[in-house]
């Protein structure tokens, strides 16, 4: 046997840099601009993607293995909890709409998170941030897949789920989330990053993640609770990858700092009005609720995110301006949301209802200056009109904001009792806003605004009726019209939760399970 | 809240979603895959162009040219999902960590003939180099193709080859240190040998087309490549020389190639049976690029194989050509 000299000993984080960014090299038969065409444009300035930190240390090997035990671990309670009717065991039967908001609004965005972080693992030009980005690319397929793993029993049973991935690209309140992460794919990679890397997973993940998960917890839904818990390992690194990113561009030239500070405050405000579909489910969808929608503002925003802001303030980062008029927001977003959703309950495909009178007792304890005075009493109306039959809904069609497009629903930030409307002219057309920050963020890159699909708007035009609908005929009923082309069956899957084919099998079901026969 | 239930049997609603009930039929229970697959990819009302391909919507079939009545009629034979994807290369990664482990404590390495072990040297190390080109080429066509049935198997595909990346590296510092690396970049860089294949590999990245990306990287490459090297250069000729150590580095690469060739030959024949327009074009980019690829392979074969070499490589060439008429090409 020769003897060779003993080997040279790597540490980890030498023993990582050659498993990931060793494998790279400085092409000479093609331009590097040629190879990473899409990394100048933004105006961000890279001097060394050297100095970039691996945020997590994880080669392949190792995150098949431990990915691998988490699944089987995951799939093994999915079973488990579909085989035995887990979902009998729900607080009640109110509850299953805060899973179809999730289906329909949050997991197509986990497939959106896939290909974009595919993208821009594909396009930077270090290799470090290039790995990071492509094993959350895988991630995030997991992540859209245990959803619908785990939610394909609730669709097997109830309604509202069965056409999720269909509704997402055309129902009016959904264009509010695909709107959000078709505005983030198509930016640079650079605000990609500052979009869901930084602003979406780090700063605002909490307040969109935390309640569902606590929120199945608290109401028995352990399929959700479960891919919930499993998905936050992986959480844990995308937290930091995103932290990682931003770090690393401030640190790289000054001159990062104003662009940088632009999109924190463009997706912090952008990320928010996604979130208000969560605050309207917090308060009002959960039947056991965990805490208000102004709770976690206050703890995972105003606490946590100023602690973190506090951190970035070395770099010349400030918090977004936009956090002001959110603490203005606060005491009203989630009446104000559910109220319109109320409205709409016909062109929804989820149930909605009015709150139980401890509901509402509840609400006012956790909203002591604004809901007794702004919202109980129209909620308490609406209970009667539907007690005598005349259950509301509203008909006509809601003008969106160009940039959210929110239904303009919102308030002047101060002042609950008068609608927050903006507008601008550009190139002969007349453009709506919810608020200042929509209206800023469009006159930054209108090019880019002026393009939305808007579901309103589309309508109108009649893009939105199934093929061969003829407008002209008599009789047409066009909000019929609408429903089919969004695939919602009428009568199952919107109007009131009292009297939906899912409260009364619930009831059934429940019945035969609990009660001897 | 949990409460005591009895089993009773519910008659569900319906079976499945109704976009994969669509596609399955009517009633019929849908698998996992299926349920992770289907139309999971948005269609329709994008908000935006891309402001880096202000020319394409996000995701759009004019990317390639290759045409497709619809994306879902691919398939994987596999049918990897998250959960089977990453249980799968779970327990492969046992096996191979095993091996890496009986090699290193057994010091089997040094045993090699230093002959042997610095010809394994000299081959495998570079070739970490052209895996993570193979990672980046399926990132693209991950980002850039068109409809789930396709594009989810790419990611996959491309952490599989950072992981053989890896696993190379590993090898590379096993049977040598870290000079060894180094060593193998140097030579990636700089010799003779090695240019035709980093020509070949940074050719690729400029590929904008993702589908002929795919059969540069996919079929063509490493459809000569892994044969070659790893199958032939040292299961056969290295094990015979006394190199099985080397054999047990490198053998999930070989069962990788194994697994995956056959998602790689569904892709082909789904693709070239759809239309003679598509047929043409994909035997267009096969033979292009297998040819680039031969020539690039040639002198990397010699390193193993010597003389030997070309005769070997022409058996890859035979044998690559029989397996892409079985996918219905004539190249
Ligand atoms: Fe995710
Ligand atoms: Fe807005």
């Amino acid at each position: 046997m020769d003897m060779h000299a003993p080997k040279k000993k790597l540490g980890l984080k030498e023993k990582y840099q050659v498993m990931t960014r060793g494998l790279d090299w400085e092409p000479s038969y093609q331009k590097k601009e040629d190879i990473y065409p899409y990394a100048t444009y933004e105006g961000i300035k890279i001097h060394d993607w050297d100095k970039w930190e691996d945020p997590f240390r994880l080669t392949m090997d190792a995150y098949w293995k431990y990915q691998a035990e988490k699944e089987r671990k995951l799939y093994a309670i999915i079973d488990a909890y579909a085989q035995s009717n887990g979902h009998l065991n729900v607080t009640d039967a109110r509850y299953l709409n805060t899973v179809k908001l999730f289906l329909t609004g949050v997991s197509p965005l986990e497939y959106m998170a896939h290909r974009g972080f595919a993208h821009v693992g594909r396009q930077f030009p270090g290799a470090g941030p290039r790995v990071a980005c492509l094993m959350q690319s895988l991630d995030e397929i997991r992540h859209a897949q245990t959803q619908i793993h785990a939610l394909s029993n609730y669709n097997k049973h109830y309604n509202g789920l069965h056409e999720f991935r269909h509704m997402h690209d055309r129902v009016w309140y959904l264009s509010v989330p695909k709107s959000f992460f078709d505005d983030a794919i198509t930016a640079g990679p650079f605000e990609f990053m500052i979009a869901i890397g930084f602003s979406f997973e780090y700063v605002l993940t909490n307040l969109l993640f935390v309640p569902f998960v606590s929120g199945a917890a608290y109401n028995g839904d352990m399929g959700t609770m479960t891919f919930g818990f499993s998905a936050q390992s992986d959480e844990a690194r995308h937290m930091t990858l995103g932290l990682e990113v931003i770090k690393f561009i401030l640190e790289q030239d000054p001159d990062n700092l104003p662009i940088v500070q632009r999109w924190i405050d463009k997706w912090t405000w952008r990320g928010y009005r996604v979130l208000t579909l969560v605050a309207m489910m917090m308060d009002y969808m959960l039947p056991k609720r965990t805490m208000s929608w102004k709770e976690a503002w206050e703890v995972y925003f105003e606490e946590n995110g100023g602690a973190l802001f506090k951190d970035l303030a070395r770099y010349g980062i400030k918090i977004p301006k936009c956090a002001e008029t959110i603490a203005l927001e606060k005491d009203h977003l989630s009446h104000q949301a559910w109220g319109t959703f109320y409205n709409y309950g016909a062109a929804a495909a989820f149930h909605t209802w009015v709150p139980e009178k401890d509901e509402m007792d509840w609400l006012a304890a956790k909203y002591p200056d604004s809901f007794d005075k702004y919202y109980r009493p129209r909620l308490e109306y609406w209970r009667e009109q539907a007690a005598q039959g005349k259950r509301f809904y509203n008909k006509t069609l809601p003008m969106l904001c160009q940039t959210c497009q929110i239904p303009m629903l919102f308030t002047e930030p101060g002042d609950p009792t008068k609608i927050c409307y903006r507008e601008v002219d550009y190139k002969g057309g007349k453009y709506h806003f919810c608020s200042d920050h929509c209206k800023e963020i469009f006159e930054h890159e209108p090019e880019k605004y002026v393009q939305s699909w808007l579901p309103v708007h589309q309508i109108y035009q009649g893009n939105c009726f199934p093929e061969g609908t003829d407008p002209t005929a008599e009789g047409f009923d066009p909000l019929a019209a609408v429903l089919q082309y969004y695939h919602l069956e009428f009568g199952r899957d919107n109007l009131d939760f009292e009297g939906s084919e899912d409260q009364k099998n619930f009831e059934t079901w429940r019945g035969q399970a609990t009660k001897n026969v | 809240m949990h409460i005591d239930l009895r089993t009773v049997s519910i008659k569900p609603l319906r079976q499945t979603f109704d976009h994969v009930a669509r596609r399955i039929g009517e009633g019929k229970a849908a698998s996992r895959y299926q349920e992770g697959t289907l139309d999971l990819q948005a269609t329709a009302n994008f908000h935006y162009r891309p402001t880096w391909d202000p020319a394409h919507e996000i995701f759009d079939v004019s990317r390639t040219a290759l045409r497709m009545a619809d994306w879902y009629a691919f398939k994987d034979p596999r049918q990897f999902y998250y959960g089977t994807y990453t249980i799968t290369r779970g327990r492969q990664q046992e096996t191979a960590e095993a091996n890496f482990d009986f090699v290193d404590t057994r010091g089997l390495a040094d045993m090699l003939e230093p002959e042997l072990r610095t010809a394994a040297t000299r081959l495998l190390v570079p070739l970490r180099h052209v895996a993570w080109g193979a990672n980046m080429n399926n990132a693209a066509i991950c980002a850039y193709a068109y409809g789930t049935a396709i594009t989810q198997p790419c990611i996959y595909h491309a952490m599989d080859q950072l992981g053989i990346a890896q696993y190379l590296t590993r090898a590379g510092l096993l049977l040598g240190d870290l000079d060894a690396l180094d060593e193998g970049r140097r030579a990636w860089l700089e010799d003779e040998a090695w240019q035709g294949l980093r020509r070949y590999v940074e050719d690729s990245f400029v590929v904008q087309d993702p589908i002929e990306l795919y059969v540069a990287q996919n079929v063509a490459l490493d459809g000569l490549l892994y044969p070659l090297v790893y199958l032939t250069t040292v299961d056969d000729v290295f094990a015979s020389r006394g190199g099985s150590a080397v054999a047990l580095l490198t053998s999930f690469m070989s069962e990788w190639f194994q697994e995956t060739r056959k998602w790689v030959d569904a892709t082909l024949k789904t693709a070239a049976g759809e239309s003679a327009d598509n047929k043409a074009l994909l035997e267009h980019w096969s033979t292009h690029w297998r040819d680039r690829a031969a020539s690039a392979l040639r002198p990397v074969a010699r390193i193993g194989l010597g003389e030997a070499a070309d005769e070997m490589l022409a058996d890859a060439l035979g044998q690559f050509n029989a397996r892409l008429a079985k996918a219905g090409l004539t190249v």
